[in-house]
């Protein structure tokens, strides 16, 4: 009886002992490759980083509209959200990596997924970033063409049209990454027709006045408005 | 060998076959008058009597031809200008020519394109070898025989390669002219140079055949401010360059909304063009007069009915609404100055030259930096300019025309002071 409980408890050491022998090695893999993977993360960082600033990224994202989210967000420069987000992103996949090494099999499907999903990540930040900027050109565009044919509220309309490529951006951005995607699409359904209606029910009754005064000035010119317009000296 | 030479002209050129054909018929000539046109029907038949008319009665011998380039008029214009027959004019003015005057026509496009008019009188001109070339607007409806002489005398027989005119006009006409081209052009390509965006000028075939050998019709602008950037190409190649006293200048009605076309064709121009010239412009210093025959430039003082209040309020309204535009492009001490006189009431309102000179060189260094879109930052100088515009207005209502002239002066001094500021700004950028 002794003797069998000996013999079990070797056994079992002598597995356990084999297991861990088993398993040191893969762990060792492990942390080899994050450190390897904090290595190659924190070059890539560095040179993106430079890359970044030689093309004068933060303008640019200055010029999207996106720095002014991310001071208002007590967040860094853009360059430097990009490129620790990069850092991040390269070391995560190299410890995912490592812990694919491990072999534990639920680990490893967990794993295949992430990097499943990693592309639609890139993909959602390029969309989002090429929506901001569109978004931003198209309501200073439109800011302008206000001002300078006199509309009454320019910065309204301005806004508005920002609102909804925004809106319309992060309807995609959502649905690339399989967000709530229907969720989204019924959000983004009521707001776009909330904006509709309300944008016609303020032009139908709040508006009347000015939408007739616009309508007459654009399609009658009133005597009134062509003296007015004519009245600007000629500048070449 | 000149037929071959013709040919292989013809083949390199983008011109109609049928227009070549046209102009091999014509053969070489002196004198080349450009007419871009389009639905000019009911203008255009008095300014080719007087074209007609000016050629009998200046240059009788030499050999000429009118060039009409049509943007798809509809109105049947091309046929009114190849329709009139020099015997219409000689009769009256008791003229004769000793050789044919030529009216051909082409039609360059559908739309109009003012460089692409330009471009195809150019090619024309440099297949007929032409020695002197004249453009005539076909919105100078006011234009007399004397002007063909008056434009042309200089290249032809005074070697010049280009002329630009001077004109008797409204104190209160050509206020982007008088308050930003003329100063600006002057204090940084150093001539004083008045119109140098005109409809009507005259060049000489040699400079006509370099420009239109210059890049500027495949660079992405379409060659926008074609007149302009002709100008100050001259400018820039050291061609020799003068000025003749024309008239009254034809008053054209143009609309609140022309303002913003008017910046891009001629601001716009001038701001893109600074960053291929820089090499030219940053080491000229002061400005000097060009050869000019006739007054430098005539005021009329009639009384004009010009809304100052809206000039005012686009002004106010602007600066309000454009906020965050302006503090990309200007400075913050500029963009406070702007927004303090924006508050101020009609009475105490006044844009000062220095600041205006300041506006305009901080829109020119954002302008080459791209800080935003190009033709956003062209579009935000529109209320600027005319805040500008209103004070330019109040300061000489009551002013006489020597006053006036004093205003402009001191204008262009101050851009040719301030101009340190300039390459300041364009060195920080660099």
């Amino acid at each position: 009886m002794r003797e069998m409980i000996i013999s079990e408890l070797s056994r079992a050491l002598h597995e356990i002992a084999r297991g861990f022998a088993h398993f040191l090695p893969r762990l060792i893999v492990m942390l080899v490759l994050a450190l390897v993977g904090w290595i190659i993360a924190y070059v890539v960082k560095a040179a993106l980083r430079s890359i970044l600033r030689l093309i004068k990224f933060d303008k640019l994202s200055e010029n999207a509209g996106a720095s002014q989210l991310l001071t208002t967000a007590a967040l860094p420069s853009a360059t430097e959200v990009l490129s620790r987000f990069v850092f991040w992103v390269t070391w995560i996949g190299f410890i995912l990596l490592g812990v694919h090494a491990l072999g534990i099999l639920g680990l490893q499907q967990q794993v295949a997924k992430f990097f499943l999903f990693l592309p639609r990540v890139f993909v959602a930040i390029f969309v989002m970033f090429l929506g901001l900027l569109a978004a931003s050109f198209f309501a200073r565009a439109a800011l302008l063409a206000a001002v300078n044919a006199n509309v009454p509220s320019p910065r309204v309309l301005s806004v508005a049209l920002r609102s909804i490529i925004i809106v319309f951006v992060l309807s995609i951005v959502f649905e690339e990454l399989g967000l709530a995607e229907q969720t989204m699409l019924v959000a983004f359904g009521i707001a776009f027709g909330a904006l509709m209606l309300g944008l016609a029910i303020a032009f139908g009754m709040g508006g009347r006045d000015l939408a007739k005064r616009f309508l007459e000035r654009k399609f009658v010119r009133s005597k009134k408005d062509a003296t007015e317009n004519e009245n600007e000296p000629s500048p070449l | 060998m000149v037929l071959w030479t013709e040919m292989k002209l013809a083949e390199e050129s983008f011109l109609t076959d049928d227009f070549v054909r046209q102009l091999i018929d014509v053969g070489e000539v002196d004198i080349l008058v450009g007419l871009p046109t389009h639905n000019s029907a009911k203008t255009i038949g008095s300014i080719v009597h007087a074209i007609q008319s000016g050629i009998l009665r200046g240059f009788p011998r030499e050999r000429a031809v009118i060039i009409n380039a049509d943007g798809g008029s509809r109105d049947g214009t091309p046929q009114v200008v190849t329709g009139i027959a020099i015997d219409d004019v000689r009769p009256a003015a008791n003229l004769h020519a000793l050789r044919t005057l030529h009216s051909i026509s082409t039609r360059y496009a559908n739309s109009p394109a003012s460089q692409v008019a330009f471009r195809t009188i150019l090619a024309a001109a440099e297949l007929l070898r032409a020695k002197a070339c004249v453009m005539i607007s076909p919105e100078s409806v006011n234009i007399e025989p004397e002007w063909i002489f008056k434009l042309l005398r200089p290249i032809y027989h005074d070697g010049f390669d280009l002329l630009t005119p001077t004109y008797r006009r409204h104190k209160f006409e050509g206020l982007l002219i008088t308050n930003l081209l003329y100063p600006m052009t002057r204090a940084l390509y150093g001539l004083r140079i008045r119109e140098t965006y005109s409809p009507e000028f005259a060049f000489s075939g040699r400079f006509g055949s370099q420009f239109l050998a210059q890049n500027i019709w495949n660079d992405g602008t379409g060659g926008a401010g074609v007149e302009l950037r002709f100008t100050l190409a001259a400018i820039t190649g050291k061609f020799r360059i003068c000025q003749s006293f024309l008239g009254e200048k034809s008053h054209i009605e143009r609309h609140a909304a022309d303002l913003v076309p008017a910046l891009r064709q001629t601001v716009g121009t001038l701001f893109s063009a600074l960053e291929a010239d820089f090499p030219i412009w940053s080491v000229v210093a002061g400005s000097r007069p060009v050869p000019t025959t006739g007054a430098d430039q005539e005021l009329v003082m009639d009384p004009l009915r010009i809304n100052r209040k809206r000039l005012r309020e686009m002004f106010t309204t602007g600066v309000a609404e454009l906020e965050s535009v302006f503090q990309s492009i200007l400075a913050p001490s500029t963009l406070a100055e702007l927004q303090s006189i924006a508050r101020l009431g009609e009475e105490e309102f006044r844009y000062p030259a220095e600041l205006w000179v300041r506006t305009v060189y901080e829109f020119a260094a954002s302008y080459w930096k791209s800080v935003i879109s190009r033709d956003h930052i062209i579009q935000a100088l529109a209320p600027l300019f005319r805040g500008r515009a209103f004070t330019f207005l109040m300061e000489n209502r009551n002013s006489s025309a020597q006053d006036v002239e004093n205003n402009i002066e001191g204008l262009c001094l101050e851009f040719e002071r301030l101009k340190p500021y300039l390459l300041q700004l364009w060195k920080s950028g660099e």
